[in-house]
């Protein structure tokens, strides 16, 4: 969420305006203006992020008693340890799983509404309401229908000879959090989709199909195609998001097991951090990840503001 | 569309209504659920027709919620979501506002150093900064407060940049005028300024109503007191015993989904500008 | 009012509070996990020791479950925030242990306030897991519980079993299971809630055989785990053939949430937990309920010695003022009173920590109203505890304990064999504890 207003609204963005801007005079005034905002974010933003970094650096006993400066001992070790390295791959997977899913059949409901007219703002309604349930409960309510002894999936499942249980078989439970996080977002990327697709010019898709292409064609060699910005946009949103926003689905529902199978890495800052008491190993990871919103935030400036800013 | 051919309508139709239903399916669940007796749920075999018992389940999670759990009334967790969000909203908009109209609308030194240190936000999410925050907050002595619930989290950039966006595109003229007769800054972002912002702020408002009802994190970690929880990190609570009381569950989710899903319902125009109005 | 009214009341409420402050009691904190049932109970009895005198008061605040607890004190702890009692479980022993500019050893406190303290009323296996190698105590055991089995009467009958005989062996339980599947009174014989606490942690201590070296991590943070051995290894690759043969089920790791409903449900008629569940199985299950001790390897020496605690103790912290101190002390004093111990026993199922108490309530007779609930108690006291049986101490042990389940479930799913299973945790384990010791020296 946080940065589809960025991307909208610019940082970067070049008006003509910005050139050569009235303003007003300022001494105190524009100061006591940012004050609040300055203030807070240094207080609950730059501070923790800097103890972050500097408590990465540490070794530490849980109360805060012992403390020994360990250099880069700390990523070393993250990096060396099977579970962070394992952790990292359950994210890519997760994050991969998540995207694909629920882009696909937002694309395929956009391009389906796209061609109603009447019922299209209907539709639209219908589709964009789950943007409001919190990410936790999306878990929590999948969680529910594929419990194993009494949700309605695994029911199913075992008509057809599968047993469910995402509590024993870690891809069971990886699938699990797949699903919850793909259906909140369907919307998200739905609304995106359908917004693309409507400033798509009608006349290029009359141009296509006088000259004889059938929908499918149009859509692949025509609509696709000018989709890109928005669909990469939406790759890095989503990316975003399954990196970040869906901590509480993970936390809400299989705690990161299997056996470590849905441990993401924002799960683990956690439950190294919290749980587990080891802080210096969590601010490591920390500042890793930290490291990987810079890089997908410059990626999103740096790249994908440039192609759709026409 | 170009051509209609009926069976491709037919078609369209079919998908979208299956594409409607897997979005509902998991709330319509939930809400059947909630009308159950947990040994209705517990049979091995989810009814699909609501049962009998909504009005028990939801009056008792309104009013006892699962003390077992630990999981306080809905009312008092649905309360203190509601305070959360609002803080969150209100402070996240004034405080952007003003940072926004500062940014835009005055020379100082130091503008683009501010401009970035705001800038720095976008890249710091909750969860990379977990617990130095949570340290912060413990020693500023606001866990279990509605301030530690909300403050932490007004300060990030999307509104400001949002709103400085939109004041970039407010004509010049406007600002010679209000020179012109006189008026200081001050009036110039009372008088002219923020009745201009308004389908802007209305939309923002939506968009941030949600995101602070949402959040899970924040409060999981900086309340540890029961008075303080809010309902969607509470329902996590009653999830995670043994034997959780799935109707009661249930009942909260379809508590906890409510306002932001009405909010969305109601206010669906504003909310889709919030999130897609590209420039024009 | 006229004004000389007023002024006459407004002395007359200043005088009132002045001589009320100057009775205030003192005020101390105490954080637990309890929630529900048990919380109540914890209320009921903090409360009767407030009403019994005017000195001290003492404010319970229920903050979560133990990990959240836990947590919750050691950042308030960093922000000198931090309670006068606080409630921590067994497996964060090894950390509270070695916090030692955090916590105030009990032995001390009591001391230090002329409190009596005499070691030799409490139990010794209750008391030994929280002792240090001289055999101080360092906290204060509040609510320990061991793990018994619980058995279906009824289906016993059903499958032509004694049900006044329940298993003594592994040899029996796996034969009484078979018994039972192949007459068709349940589809499993057996499964077990925490997975770790039963088939490793207790099941070496009721074999005498050792977790770790260093008498179980209790002589130093050097301590290294053992618990690959041929015992363990035999055990769980039983337990794996057992599940295929459908005699036994796993239950999840962890705590394993799933055996509990299992056992309800009447799919399995055995099932491993804690004493403290209780009163939670007889709530639950709509038949008749057996008791029965842990049962044991018969052709292993030693076997059977006595079983360990699980549940937590009570912990005070520094950086309070010494007339604080004075309520703790006076607290806990009263809490290992005879009856006040035997009425929580009683009340939660959780143990007596003293010989006393265990007395007053036999001669209350409450073991021959409900026979079985002394299984605990018998099974914890069996034998004098030897350096394997005495409790475990190993840092970082809350995420060890999840190692170990994993371990343990890639076993079930025929991922492992045993000794591979045990290798692997042990030297998983190991990184963590040394981990432990460099962050602690």
């Amino acid at each position: 969420m946080l940065f589809i207003d960025a991307y909208i609204y610019s940082p970067f963005a070049e008006l003509p305006m910005q050139t050569k801007r009235m303003t007003y005079p300022g001494r105190f005034l524009p100061y006591a203006l940012l004050a609040p905002q300055v203030i807070v974010t240094l207080i609950f933003f730059i501070w923790p992020a800097g103890q972050a970094l500097y408590q990465s650096l540490l070794r530490e006993d849980a109360f805060g008693l012992k403390t020994t400066f360990v250099g880069l001992e700390n990523f070393a070790r993250l990096f060396r340890d099977g579970s962070y390295l394992n952790s990292l791959s359950v994210t890519a997977v997760f994050a991969i799983g998540t995207t694909l899913l629920s882009m696909t059949v937002a694309l395929l409901m956009a391009s389906t509404v796209n061609r109603m007219i009447r019922s299209r703002s209907t539709y639209t309604t219908l589709l964009v309401w789950p943007y409001a349930i919190a990410p936790a409960l999306a878990g929590v309510l999948w969680w529910f229908i594929f419990n194993p002894s009494i949700g309605i999936v695994p029911y199913m499942l075992e008509m057809v000879g599968y047993r469910w249980n995402h509590r024993n078989s870690g891809s069971d439970a990886m699938l699990l959090v797949i699903f919850a996080a793909a259906w909140k977002q369907i919307s998200y990327n739905f609304l995106f989709f359908l917004a693309g697709l409507q400033s798509i010019p009608q006349s290029l898709i009359e141009a296509a199909s006088i000259d004889g292409a059938s929908p499918t064609k149009r859509f692949w060699t025509i609509i696709f195609p000018l989709l890109t910005p928005t669909t990469f946009f939406l790759l890095v949103v989503n990316v975003v998001y399954a990196m970040f926003d869906t901590f509480a689905i993970i936390h809400a529902t299989t705690a990161g097991g299997p056996a470590q199978a849905t441990n993401i890495l924002v799960y683990k800052v956690y439950a190294d951090g919290f749980v587990g008491l080891n802080l210096g190993s969590s601010a490591a990871q920390s500042v890793i990840l930290m490291v990987i919103v810079v890089a997908l935030t410059m990626i999103q400036f740096r790249f994908i503001e440039r192609r759709v800013n026409y | 569309m170009v051509e209609n051919r009926p069976w491709a309508n037919l078609i369209a139709h079919i998908v979208l209504i299956s594409g409607v239903a897997l979005v509902v399916f998991p709330v319509y669940v939930a809400i059947i659920a909630s009308t159950h007796s947990l040994s209705g749920l517990l049979q091995g075999t989810l009814p699909l027709l609501p049962g009998g018992h909504g009005i028990e389940n939801y009056t008792r999670m309104w009013q006892s919620g699962v003390s077992n759990a630990g999981a306080p009334p809905a009312a008092l967790m649905l309360w203190n979501s509601f305070i959360m969000a609002m803080a969150i909203t209100v402070g996240k908009l004034s405080i952007s506002l003003l940072s926004a109209f500062a940014i835009v609308y005055f020379r100082f030194r130091f503008r683009m150093f501010f401009f970035w240190v705001i800038f720095v936000t976008l890249m710091l999410p909750v969860e990379v900064r977990i617990i130095p925050t949570f340290q912060v907050v413990a020693d500023l002595k606001m866990l279990n407060s509605f301030a530690g619930l909300s403050i932490p989290l007004i300060a990030s950039a999307t509104a400001t940049f949002l709103f400085r966006q939109f004041f970039m595109t407010i004509p010049e003229e406007m600002l010679e005028a209000a020179r012109v007769d006189g008026a200081g800054p001050l009036k110039f972002f009372k008088d002219i300024l923020m009745p201009l912002s308004v389908t802007n702020i209305a939309a923002l408002f939506v968009i941030m109503f949600i995101y602070g009802w949402n959040q899970y994190l924040w409060p999981l970690i900086i309340t540890t007191d029961p008075d303080y929880y809010t309902i969607v990190m509470g329902i996590q609570r009653m999830t995670s015993e043994e034997n959780p009381q799935w109707q009661l569950v249930m009942a909260a989710v379809v508590m906890a989904a409510l306002p932001p899903v009405l909010v969305i319902l109601f206010m669906q125009r504003l909310f889709v500008k919030g999130l897609t109005e590209t420039e024009k | 009012m006229s004004r000389f009214t007023l002024h006459a009341l407004a002395v007359g409420v200043a005088t009132a509070s002045l001589s009320l402050s100057a009775q205030a009691a003192t005020e101390i904190s105490w954080w637990h996990a309890m929630g529900g049932q048990l919380g109540e109970i914890l209320e009921e009895m903090t409360e009767e020791f407030n009403a019994s005198q005017d000195d001290y008061h003492v404010t319970p605040s229920y903050r979560g479950t133990y990990t959240e607890t836990m947590t919750g004190a050691i950042a308030a702890f960093r922000a000198n925030e931090q309670p006068h009692i606080l409630q921590v479980f067994e497996v964060g022993t090894g950390t509270m242990m070695n916090a030692k500019g955090a916590i105030y050893p009990v032995y001390e406190l009591m001391e230090a306030h002329g409190r009596a303290f005499d070691n030799e009323a409490f139990l010794p296996a209750v008391v030994g897991y929280y002792t240090d190698t001289n055999g101080n105590m360092l906290s204060f055991p509040f609510n320990s519980s061991t793990p018994i089995m619980y058995y279906n009467r009824d289906m016993f009958e059903e499958a032509g079993l004694d049900p006044e005989q329940p298993p003594e062996t592994w040899e029996e339980v796996a034969d009484f299971s078979r018994q039972i599947v192949e007459s068709g009174a349940a589809s499993c014989g057996f499964t077990t809630s925490w997975p770790s606490w039963v088939m490793l942690e207790n099941f070496s201590a009721w074999h005498n055989v050792p977790l770790g070296t260093l008498e179980n991590g209790f002589g130093g943070m050097e301590t290294e785990f053992t618990f690959n051995n041929e015992l363990v290894a035999r055990h769980w690759d039983n337990l794996h053939d057992w599940q295929e043969e459908g005699v036994f089920k796993w239950g999840g790791p962890g705590s394993g949430p799933d055996s509990e409903p299992m056992f309800y449900s009447q799919d399995c008629a055995i099932f491993f937990g804690s004493s403290a569940s209780r009163a939670d199985v007889a709530a639950n299950s709509e038949f008749e309920v057996g008791f029965g001790m842990q049962p044991y390897y018969d052709d292993v020496d030693g076997a059977p010695q006595n079983s360990i605690i699980g549940g937590a103790t009570l912990w005070a912290l520094q950086g309070h003022s010494d007339e604080e101190y004075e309520a703790v002390a006076a607290f806990f004093e009263y809490l290992s009173q005879p009856e006040v111990q035997a009425q929580w026993h009683q009340q939660t199922g959780y143990l007596p920590i003293t010989q006393a108490a265990w007395d007053l309530s036999k001669e209350q007779g409450y073991y021959d109203e409900n026979p079985g609930a002394d299984i605990s108690l018998k099974q914890m006291t069996l034998n004098e505890p030897t350096e394997n049986s005495k409790g475990l101490r190993f840092g970082n042990f809350v995420q060890i304990r999840d190692i170990i389940s994993e371990e343990m479930e890639a076993v079930m799913t025929g991922d492992k064999s045993g000794q591979e299973a045990a290798d692997d945790a042990v030297e998983r384990g190991n990184d963590l504890l040394r981990d432990f010791e460099a962050a602690n020296q």
